[in-house]
């Protein structure tokens, strides 16, 4: 039952293979083609390869993390957020209680990122943390720890390096072959020559433009896979596919764009970081499966929350599609229900409203930016930015001064 | 010759299949015996909130001294519980969650005690802390299922005999009540 992490392996092996190979065969080709010596090419591929993996598997949870101005928190500075975390941590049996970061953005959005489940974190959006209550957010915070614990992030980080390098390698290519090939002469005057080089060339070609489209096909391919199942490893861990469903309403429904997302890092977002103006972030060649059918699934899983119950309703809404976990990957699990919901005005459950958790959130970006405040006797409540100098301010409400801390 | 050889692939054969079953279900028990640690951690939590939460309220809640001790009691009840097997505990901290439900439906009629940030933080602690001790419980509880599915089927149940392995007992909730809100009684 806990062993998705198994199922698809095969499938993502082979996809990534055919990358890897993908992006062989262009260097082979280029090196052919240009370098006169196919290995020479064979080389340049490999080493970009290795470099930018190298690179991302030390570096990309940190080069994300800045990428999107992500900041960390403790438990102190927002607990609710920490605890979910904690509480989907243990659902899904991780060891190691992931990083949890904030981004300072109006824009809802969370991405998990990190190369095993010991070097985790996981990010959500100021926006996000406004918007949802307790249920959506353990929703949201359960689907990127299935990320992590289904080891997407090092696959996906993975696929966007070969995709990288494919792009990279294809766009030298096309270059030399532009502007380099028409001054050509010094290579063709050293042998090859000929009718046999003419066709490598072409092959070359077609191959550069076509290298980067099939790539970025096949990285869209293993990310919705992968998206769907960690929809249906998010139900089954909070045993309440509703929250994420209604979170998801609530995201597909913003219209904001993160502001630190660009093409690389959009796999790892829980939905589509970009959008079309009055478009829904959902289209054929996207690295996500688009909103709508992903809540359509949640909320057709007829009372059950196991993988079993969310591949039946995947497939009743994919008429004849292939289902999104093998047999061996569902079989001796048990029935699982999904638990009762908590009524929207629950007695025991202090759920902070919208207001409050705006207030909550703001405070803490405060916070964060190294504000401090001061309260002024009229009621205000002053923000003092910390490169402020004078040792008191005027309150704009009531006009009193008010002493600000002597120590600045 | 080609026979003894195909008798001795049969043998390591059978041996790797050995060796893996046996890796899988000391993984599996050891998988079970983590989850319940987590368990146990969570609800020394629960236990170590109650004081704190009792302390808390005790100044805004003068009638309400009958429901207070209940929680006391179950508390200490639970406790005593600790390391007496899985059956006995989950029945004390089942009476422990019932009185905390009854307690915290009350709070509805203390406008002050809602306003007060201590309370406000507690009440968030402790509702996380129920959350997590049902999401460990609900990991141990998988991680069961999972180690009883080996010791019984086959043919990891040949293994599973020989090597002595028992099927691990689930942590039950028996009345679905404990879940759903608590109906407030105005009596």
């Amino acid at each position: 039952m806990w062993e998705q992490v198994r199922s698809n392996r095969i499938r993502s092996v082979v996809l990534v293979g055919m990358m890897a190979a993908l992006l062989l065969g262009v260097g082979y080709l280029l090196g052919e083609a240009f370098l006169d010596s196919p290995v020479s090419g064979l080389v340049i591929a490999l080493v970009i390869l290795a470099v930018l993996n190298l690179v991302a598997f030390f570096q990309g949870d940190n080069i994300m993390l800045a990428l999107s101005r992500a900041r960390k928190i403790k438990r102190d500075d927002h607990p609710r957020l920490y605890n979910i975390v904690e509480e989907m941590k243990i659902a899904s049996g991780l060891e190691r209680m992931p990083d949890v970061y904030i981004i300072d953005d109006q824009a809802m959005n969370a991405f998990a990122t990190g190369r095993d489940a010991n070097h985790a974190s996981v990010a959500v959006t100021a926006g996000l943390l406004q918007a949802l209550n307790r249920d959506e957010l353990q929703g949201v915070v359960g689907h990127e720890l299935a990320h992590i614990k289904n080891r997407d992030v090092l696959l996906m980080s993975l696929c966007g390096v070969l995709l990288g390098a494919i792009v990279i390698l294809a766009w030298y290519g096309s270059r030399i072959m532009l502007f380099g090939g028409m001054a050509g002469g010094r290579r063709s005057s050293r042998g090859g020559g000929g009718g046999g080089g003419g066709i490598i060339i072409i092959v070359a070609i077609v191959l550069a433009i076509l290298a980067p489209i099939l790539a970025q096909l096949i990285y869209f391919a293993i990310s919705r896979k992968r998206e769907y199942m960690a929809d249906a490893s998010s139900a089954l861990y909070t045993r309440y596919p509703e929250g994420l469903a209604s979170a998801l309403e609530k995201l597909g429904g913003s219209k904001i764009q993160v502001q630190g997302a660009n093409q690389a890092t959009a796999p790892a977002y829980i939905i589509n970081p970009f959008r079309e103006k009055g478009r829904a972030a959902a289209d054929l060649t996207s690295t996500h499966p688009p909103i709508s059918e992903r809540i359509r699934i949640l909320r057709s899983m007829g009372g059950g929350a196991s993988l079993a119950d969310y591949n039946k309703s995947y497939q009743s809404i994919h008429k004849g599609g292939k289902p999104v976990f093998s047999g061996a990957t569902l079989a001796g699990a048990g029935i699982v229900d999904v638990r009762a919901a908590v009524p929207e005005a629950a007695p025991t459950e202090h759920e902070p409203s919208k207001a409050e958790r705006t207030r909550e959130v703001s405070n803490l970006m405060w916070r964060m930016n190294k504000y401090e405040t001061v309260d002024c006797d009229c009621g205000t409540k002053l923000k003092i930015p910390p490169d402020f100098k004078r040792s008191n301010i005027r309150c704009p409400h009531c006009g009193r001064i008010n002493n600000v801390r002597p120590n600045r | 010759m080609i026979a003894l050889y195909i008798v001795l692939g049969v043998i390591l054969l059978l041996l790797l299949f050995l060796m893996v079953t046996y890796n899988g279900l000391v993984r599996l028990r050891n998988q079970m015996q983590n989850a319940w640690a987590q368990i146990d951690v969570q609800l020394k939590r629960r236990h170590d909130l109650i004081p704190n939460l009792v302390e808390t309220v005790k100044g805004y809640m003068q009638h309400e001294r009958e429901t207070l001790e209940a929680v006391t009691n179950a508390r200490n009840l639970a406790q005593q519980a600790v390391g007496r097997g899985v059956g006995a505990q989950s029945q004390a901290e089942q009476g422990l969650s019932g009185a905390l439900s009854r307690l915290l439906a009350v709070v509805e009629n203390y406008p002050d005690l809602k306003a007060n940030q201590n309370f406000l933080a507690l009440q968030e602690e402790l509702t996380s802390t129920e959350n997590k001790i049902s999401f460990s419980r609900q990991y141990y509880n998988d991680s069961v299922l999972g180690l009883n599915n080996k010791v019984q089927m086959f043919p990891s149940n040949f293994v599973a005999n020989i090597t002595g392995f028992k099927l691990g007992e689930f942590f039950e909730v028996e009345a679905p009540a404990e879940r759903e809100a608590p109906k407030v009684s105005f009596s």
